[in-house]
């Protein structure tokens, strides 16, 4: 399954790092990523496929929201069929 | 790859701006249920709903989880039961009523609607009977909604149905007193009702539907006022285009949803319904649409004119947005559901007039309001005339749900809770309709509905 994952949080070091080697754990792999700080917030959007993950969908969103709320990183993970249905006719 | 800001823009309307999915409602036919024995065709129809909808709520969950988007409510509609009931040989369908109570709690739904009578050209003996049981059922059920259709532009007004249905709203008001008469928030009398509406109290699953079908919701209405927000001052040409191109985004994420559900559960899919349906939350106000489109308070001159431009560009965004557009589709403007449309009536700017006037221009009608204790039937007879007036002439859905909340008067306050939200009691007008509503017979069809 294709998904986009937001990141966002006040900037600092190693947050691309620990969110990408959390995805590394599982299996996860990075179709696309693109990052940027907007008035000291960094604000990130991946783009990974789960299919290559033995964990569920369910599993990776679970360890992805544990970690963002241990590091203090708001994180979502989404089905990107969703946002091509709203922004693209 | 999707542009970033295209990104964080739906993640903030989720996150800040409540866009959800209002509803996922499954409509089952119940026709196969009919049975000579209450208990029998009772116990068919517990069994039919616990069967057809064991997955709903499960899989509406999931979908939440993968999409990121609420799912409000998921909701059961069936056939409406007076047609199912007329083969019972008993007086009382309350037992039916009950058994759909038990079969949306077994399933964990949170409403399930059809205990409805469609008698706009006149009453079968079974129709007369559910009506009569009604209130009963209402008290008794916590789950349940009812809804009976009195006049269709093709059939005209049945004023007798008008008649009864204010003293069966009394009846109903009384039964419930000690919750303020919340067996009236579960109660809508309609004109040209539809038949894939999934929105509560008013869903029922019409003859025309399939076996099983799903129906959604969207909702949104917090999204369109920060939308227009960003528009204050420029011409109502960019604001009608605002409005549709939200619109648009909200049904393309309910049409994504629609689909999943319907390939999810093995049920065809219905219709997206595209209306803005408020909640008694900050942010997620109708009222406060059109108040950004420059009106101080909700109800004041200029407030039609708001909603009519609000309704018509949500169906003009949402309209491409979905293979099978139904239901409502337009604004809701349920009073005590919605934060802005509550402080409006309690400010005195927003009245029982000028709601009927909005709804000529919106979706629905004169929609959760609550009225004096003392209101006589005849009165809430009158109003449900006038609104069934409004529907039949202009072709559009209308509906009353009005509480006439026990011992209390104008200016109180009356708690239902949850969605349902909170309501000031309203002023209605004093003057006696009883002779007109005494009249009965019917209200021909307007000289429109001969099209062919």
């Amino acid at each position: 399954m294709k998904a986009v994952m937001t990141v966002t949080a006040p900037d600092r070091v190693g947050i691309i790092a620990g969110v990408c080697s959390l995805l590394a754990e599982m299996d996860v792999n990075i179709l696309d990523l693109s990052q940027t700080v907007m008035q000291g917030i960094f604000t990130m959007t991946l783009l990974v496929d789960t299919s290559t993950s033995s964990h569920t969908f369910d599993e990776i969103r679970s360890a992805l929201i544990g970690r963002g709320e241990a590091e203090k990183l708001d994180i979502h993970i989404q089905r990107a069929d969703i946002f091509e249905a709203m922004h693209r006719v | 790859m999707l542009n970033i800001s295209d990104i964080m823009q739906t993640v903030n309307m989720i996150d800040h701006q409540h866009l959800d999915i209002r509803t996922i409602t499954l409509g089952i036919s119940l026709n196969d249920c009919a049975h000579p024995d209450i208990k029998t065709c009772s116990r068919k129809i517990y069994d039919k709903i616990c069967r057809k909808a064991t997955g709903l709520v499960a899989t509406g969950e999931q979908i939440e989880r993968e999409y990121g988007i609420p799912i409000v409510n998921k909701r059961i509609s069936v056939t409406p039961i007076a047609q199912v009931a007329a083969s019972c040989e008993s007086d009382d369908y309350s037992v039916i009523g009950r058994a759909l109570d038990n079969a949306a709690k077994n399933c964990g739904v949170n409403f399930i609607g059809g205990y409805s009578a469609l008698v706009h050209k006149g009453f079968t003996e079974a129709d007369r009977k559910l009506i009569a049981s009604i209130p009963k059922t209402l008290a008794e059920t916590s789950l349940v909604c009812s809804s009976v259709n009195v006049a269709t532009t093709k059939a005209g007004i049945n004023m007798d149905a008008v008649a009864l249905m204010g003293r069966v709203i009394k009846e109903t008001a009384s039964l419930t007193a000690a919750q303020d008469g919340l067996g009236c928030a579960k109660l809508v009398v309609f004109a040209n009702a539809v038949e894939d509406n999934p929105f509560m109290a008013g869903a029922f699953h019409g003859a025309g539907e399939p076996e099983c079908v799903i129906n959604v919701g969207v909702s949104g209405p917090g999204v369109v006022w920060r939308a227009l927000k960003d528009v204050k001052g420029k011409s109502f040409d960019v604001v009608a285009e605002t409005v549709k191109r939200t619109a648009f985004r909200i049904t393309r994420m309910g049409q994504v949803v629609a689909a999943a559900a319907s390939e999810r559960l093995g049920v065809p899919f219905g219709i997206v319904d595209l209306s803005l349906a408020p909640t008694p939350a900050k942010g997620d106000s109708v009222a406060r649409i059109l108040e950004a489109m420059g009106l101080e308070t909700c109800g004041t001159h200029g407030t039609t004119a708001a909603l009519a431009l609000l309704n018509d560009a949500v169906k003009k965004g949402g309209v491409m947005a979905s293979g099978h557009v139904g239901g409502l589709s337009g604004a809701f403007i349920p009073v005590s559901e919605d934060e802005g449309m509550i402080e409006a009536v309690k400010s005195g700017v927003l009245n029982i007039e000028k709601l009927e006037a909005m709804t000529c221009v919106c979706s629905v009608g004169l929609d959760m309001i609550a009225v004096p204790g003392d209101t006589t039937a005849e009165t809430i007879s009158a109003i449900i005339a006038d609104e069934a007036a409004i529907g039949v002439i202009n072709n559009k859905t209308t509906a009353v749900r009005i509480i006439p909340a026990p011992n209390k008067n104008v200016g109180d306050s009356v708690e239902f809770g949850g969605l349902l939200g909170s309501a000031t009691v309203m002023r209605v007008n004093s003057a006696v309709s009883g002779e007109f509503i005494a009249r009965g017979g019917r209200i021909p069809a307007p000289i429109h509905s001969l099209r062919n």
